[in-house]
């Protein structure tokens, strides 16, 4: 029984030393503190009047004070009563913290309502005036500026108690026993009170820091009993009156106080960690290393680059960046988009469409990275080693608009100081000329009151519009290109015939190449004029798009087809894929669609499969293409 | 207000439970029959402890808060003349902090081992006692290196160059843990809003980085930041208790000190009121300035305080 908290404690060390550390640290100066008589060198305030001021020895360890007193003595006698007077502010506020917070986060209404009402107005004043009105009253007292104290501090943790509580409550089986008839007080004690139990002891222990931190200001002050006992705070004041004679007696209650502080504050860390029981991510970061094949080698080959080609992408692969897993996210795709087409990406959501897109523009998220491939755009080639070679093209070259068109834009700024800052980024033009150009943008995504969207904030848009701004802002600096990532997917039916509409009338008037990443057949027939069907972080097939939906090459791709809602015949029933994507990192050797596919053989699984051409001249990833078409699986 | 009146009872309820013949405690044994009604009257003694919250209610609506009682000035007149010097302790340390506090969270949020850095040392930050480091600072650029007078005040008419080296060191004493909460929430913030969508958006129209992080992140991450802020402004308020009184600079702070060693209720009570309508001020302050940073709270209404936002403090 007593093997797993330890096993876990065991875990806890290895993971947050510094917790460990701390807690026998603690330990350690509580036991001190209590043996302090039989420990410490020299009783307490034994004077020493021919040796007064003197810095280490071996006789005074950490010296001695004004009147000859040994530091070290001094330091370990203040340690009992200072703990004691820390444990009577601790009790207080966890008092009062848990019972006030536990009785609002679970009654909740107007209980909560006045209690949080009293935790802001009372986290608003410093605490210090208040302890200091209540030593007026009673003076010197230690326990009563503690008590003060502790209520002063408890709104901290009655928020903390009232926010765990809440989230305890909520759960299924507390709403159970509250359901059942079980007493509110006693769910509370069984339920609620061994939840919250993790962050109340962890605030205790910062609390605790900041009850010595006090301790020391008041003793320092003056303003608590001066008795027998020696006090951290009382030490610093003593020194403090010989600080143009010599600074060193300063040092040792300093760092004392700081030391207990800090390890209170490690002890908190730990206890907050040991409570939630999460593993702490460890900080690993990764050498990057970027195996790159020399251009012109491998599957790219047979799709060298025609004059026309904006846009070349060859054997590019993502990568989490992590050497112990380094998880292929996509591998070795190759694409091309020609000067004003349309190249639509499809593939069911998650096989690396857009980590795909994000690569080319060198924009992947932290965490992952592009270790392999070739990208090149017009005549720059775009390389992750090398930061600026995105410079010229970001923006002015390739437009990019996303999915999320509201999170898109900047919510403190509105569309006009986006288009602007983006025109001038791009152009030198005055202040005036941008504004004419933005709002000359704005009539070009359609606005029908443009000046007013310009003085808007994104938060004052529809999805709708926001999409539209998104667009203006990406076409701003008259890309050649346009990465147009799901941009109807968030949208209702009606929007999205009108953006797709609007990228329509852009491209015939500007002649911009769109590369566009759906996962929808409907919206690749009505914008693409070639399509590259994506499967688990590889390209399978690719062709134009009449091609693609009269003759597909791959099996996947006919599967799609049929599953396509718009398409199906309202009798049948909708045709659907047996099985999942099958997830990064366990990925086949051979075809990554054999499990689902109902045509495999012992062929498919062998070894890797290249892209190769079919008889329609579309590129697949099927070895069994050519049999399968002699099957009449695949139409003619 | 509900804050001036809360904090102003309490010290009240407080005077009630002074033990034994109030009166008598606070004049010492000695002290003549006279003197001891004199007290009973000054402090409304005899009349039952609601009554004298209200009356002195009355007269601090009215700007009088009493007399002291130890050398029977008027609170107000007494306290007027300790404002500046905790105002410009109080504001210098909230501008040293922001600045630096600010621009060590930014560097902080972008790259990891800054970040690491960033976080232990404000840890390390908070954990000094702030009279201690006051002391320590006393002894480095003050007795060895003799760059500041270790303690005093030189008003600004005075002086400005004097003025300010008279504050140096009390104002670098609180900067760090201000610095150092500050530099925490910031990196926190900062690190959140480069997570935002429109991060890749802006970088994806080629925006440079310089504008990504100071013209939108640090705008969207002002709102936290702004309220941490606050809390370092009223932060310092307390701290100037114990820094006045290491750098004998005759602020509220070390009034309030000596009012308490000297059992000067009035003048202790004087103080509270003084720091809860600074606290007041700066709230509002705080307040006007969320409207300004995020257009998503203007258009709710002014005024409207966003208590979601103050919950992001601690």
């Amino acid at each position: 029984m007593m093997s797993a908290p330890l096993a876990r404690l065991g875990r806890l060390c290895r993971r947050r030393p510094g917790g460990a550390v701390a807690a026998v640290y603690l330990l350690a100066l509580l036991v001190v503190g209590l043996l302090a008589e039989y420990v410490a060198p020299y009783p307490i305030g034994r004077q020493d009047l021919g040796d007064t001021l003197s810095g280490p020895s071996s006789v005074h360890w950490l010296g001695s004070d004004a009147l000859g007193r040994d530091l070290l003595s001094q330091l370990l006698y203040s340690i009992g009563p200072s703990l004691a007077a820390t444990a009577e502010a601790l009790a207080v506020f966890v008092g009062v913290g848990v019972v006030f917070g536990v009785a609002a986060g679970y009654l909740s209404g107007a209980v909560d309502a006045a209690v949080s009402r009293i935790v802001e107005l009372v986290q608003a004043i410093p605490a210090i005036i208040m302890i200091l009105v209540t030593l007026g009253v009673f003076p010197a007292s230690v326990p009563a500026a503690m008590v003060a104290l502790g209520l002063l501090a408890s709104p901290g943790l009655v928020r903390v108690a009232r926010g765990s509580t809440l989230a305890v409550r909520e759960e299924l089986f507390v709403t159970a026993a509250r359901v059942s008839g079980v007493h509110p007080a006693r769910i509370m004690r069984t339920h609620v009170l061994r939840r919250i139990l993790g962050p109340v002891l962890a605030q205790a222990s910062v609390f605790a820091g900041v009850t010595l931190v006090f301790q020391a200001a008041l003793s320092y002050l003056g303003l608590l009993s001066s008795s027998a006992h020696p006090t951290w705070g009382g030490m610093i004041g003593d020194a403090s009156r010989v600080i143009s004679r010599t600074s060193w007696p300063l040092i040792p209650p300093g760092v004392a106080i700081a030391l207990t502080v800090l390890a209170f504050g490690a002890l908190g860390d730990a206890l907050r960690d040991l409570a939630a029981d999460e593993p702490v991510p460890t900080a690993r970061r990764t050498a990057r290393r970027r195996v790159r094949p020399p251009p012109g080698n491998g599957a790219g080959e047979a799709l060298t680059a025609a004059p026309a080609t904006l846009l070349e992408v060859r054997d590019l692969s993502v990568a989490v960046s992590d050497p112990a897993a380094p998880t292929v996210l996509v591998s070795e795709v190759c694409f091309t988009v020609e000067e004003g087409e349309t190249l639509a990406l499809v593939g069911e959501s998650g096989c690396g469409k857009t980590l795909t897109a994000l690569a080319v523009l060198g924009l992947l998220p932290p965490g992952v990275h592009a270790p392999a491939g070739y990208v090149r755009f017009g005549e720059a080639r775009l390389d992750p080693d090398d930061p600026g070679s995105y410079r010229a093209v970001r923006g002015c070259g390739i437009g990019y608009v996303s999915q999320h068109a509201q999170a898109s834009l900047d919510p403190t700024h509105t569309i006009g100081s986006h288009l602007r800052e983006v025109i001038r980024r791009h152009e030198s033009l005055s202040r005036k000329e941008a504004a004419r150009r933005a709002l000359e943008l704005c009539e070009q995504v359609k606005f029908a009151d443009p000046e007013r969207v310009m003085a808007s904030y994104p938060h004052e848009l529809s999805g709708g519009m926001a999409q539209r701004a998104n667009i203006a802002l990406a076409i701003a600096a008259r890309p050649r290109l346009l990465i147009a990532d799901e941009p109807t997917t968030a949208l209702d039916v009606t929007l999205q015939a009108e953006i797709l509409a609007l990228l329509r009338d852009l491209q015939r008037a500007t002649g911009l190449a769109i590369f566009l990443i759906t996962h929808d057949w409907g919206v690749v027939a009505d914008m693409a004029d070639r399509v590259a069907v994506m499967y688990a972080g590889e390209i399978v097939e690719q062709a134009d798009i009449a091609t693609a939906f009269a003759r597909p090459r791959f099996p996947y791709t006919l599967a799609l087809m049929a599953a396509n809602p718009s398409a199906a015949d309202r009798a049948t029933r909708l045709a659907t894929i047996d099985g999942r994507v099958p997830p990064p990192g366990s990925w086949p050797v051979g075809c990554r669609f054999a499990d689902r596919c109902p045509h495999r053989t012992d062929q498919c699984i062998a070894g890797p499969i290249a892209l190769e051409a079919a008889d329609t001249g579309s590129l697949t990833r099927c070895v069994r293409a050519t049999s399968l078409l002699a099957e009449g699986v695949l139409p003619r | 207000m509900p804050l001036a009146l809360v904090a102003t009872a309490i010290s009240f309820i407080l005077v009630a439970f002074l033990p034994g013949d109030a009166a008598r405690s606070l004049a010492g044994q000695n002290a003549s029959e006279q003197q001891l009604s004199e007290i009973r009257q000054d402090l409304g003694l005899d009349q039952p402890v609601w009554t004298q919250y209200r009356d002195w209610l009355e007269g601090a609506v009215a700007g009088d808060l009493g007399k002291s009682m130890v050398n029977r000035q008027p609170v107000t007149t007494q306290l007027n003349g300790r404002l500046a010097p905790s105002l410009s302790l109080i504001v210098g340390v909230t501008g040293v902090a922001t600045v630096l506090g600010v621009g060590i969270g930014i560097l902080g949020a972008r790259r990891g081992r800054v970040g690491r850095v960033v976080d232990s040392g404000s840890i390390m930050g908070l954990a000094v006692p702030d009279f201690w480091l006051g002391l320590v600072l006393i002894v480095l650029f003050a007795v060895h290196l003799g760059w500041f007078p270790p303690t005093g005040y030189v008003p600004w008419r005075d002086g400005a160059g004097a003025w300010l080296r008279s504050v140096a060191l009390p104002i670098a004493t609180l900067s760090v843990p201000a610095t150092a909460i500050l530099a925490r929430q910031t990196r926190e913030a900062m690190a959140t809003a480069l997570d935002n969508d429109y991060v890749r958006t802006l970088r994806a129209a080629g925006i440079a980085e310089r504008s990504i992080v100071f013209r939108h992140c640090l705008r969207n991450a002002a709102i936290p930041v702004l309220t941490v802020v606050g809390l370092v402004f009223v932060g310092a308020l307390g701290g100037t208790v114990a820094v006045e009184s290491v750098f004998a600079i005759p602020g509220l702070g070390s009034t309030a000190v000596q009012a308490t060693a000297n059992r000067d209720l009035p003048l202790i009570q004087g103080v509270v009121v003084y720091f809860t309508l600074i606290v007041i001020v700066v709230n509002l302050v705080v307040d006007c300035a969320y409207g300004y940073f995020d257009p998503r709270l203007q258009s709710q209404g002014a005024g409207v305080r966003p208590r979601t936002h103050r919950r992001v403090a601690r």
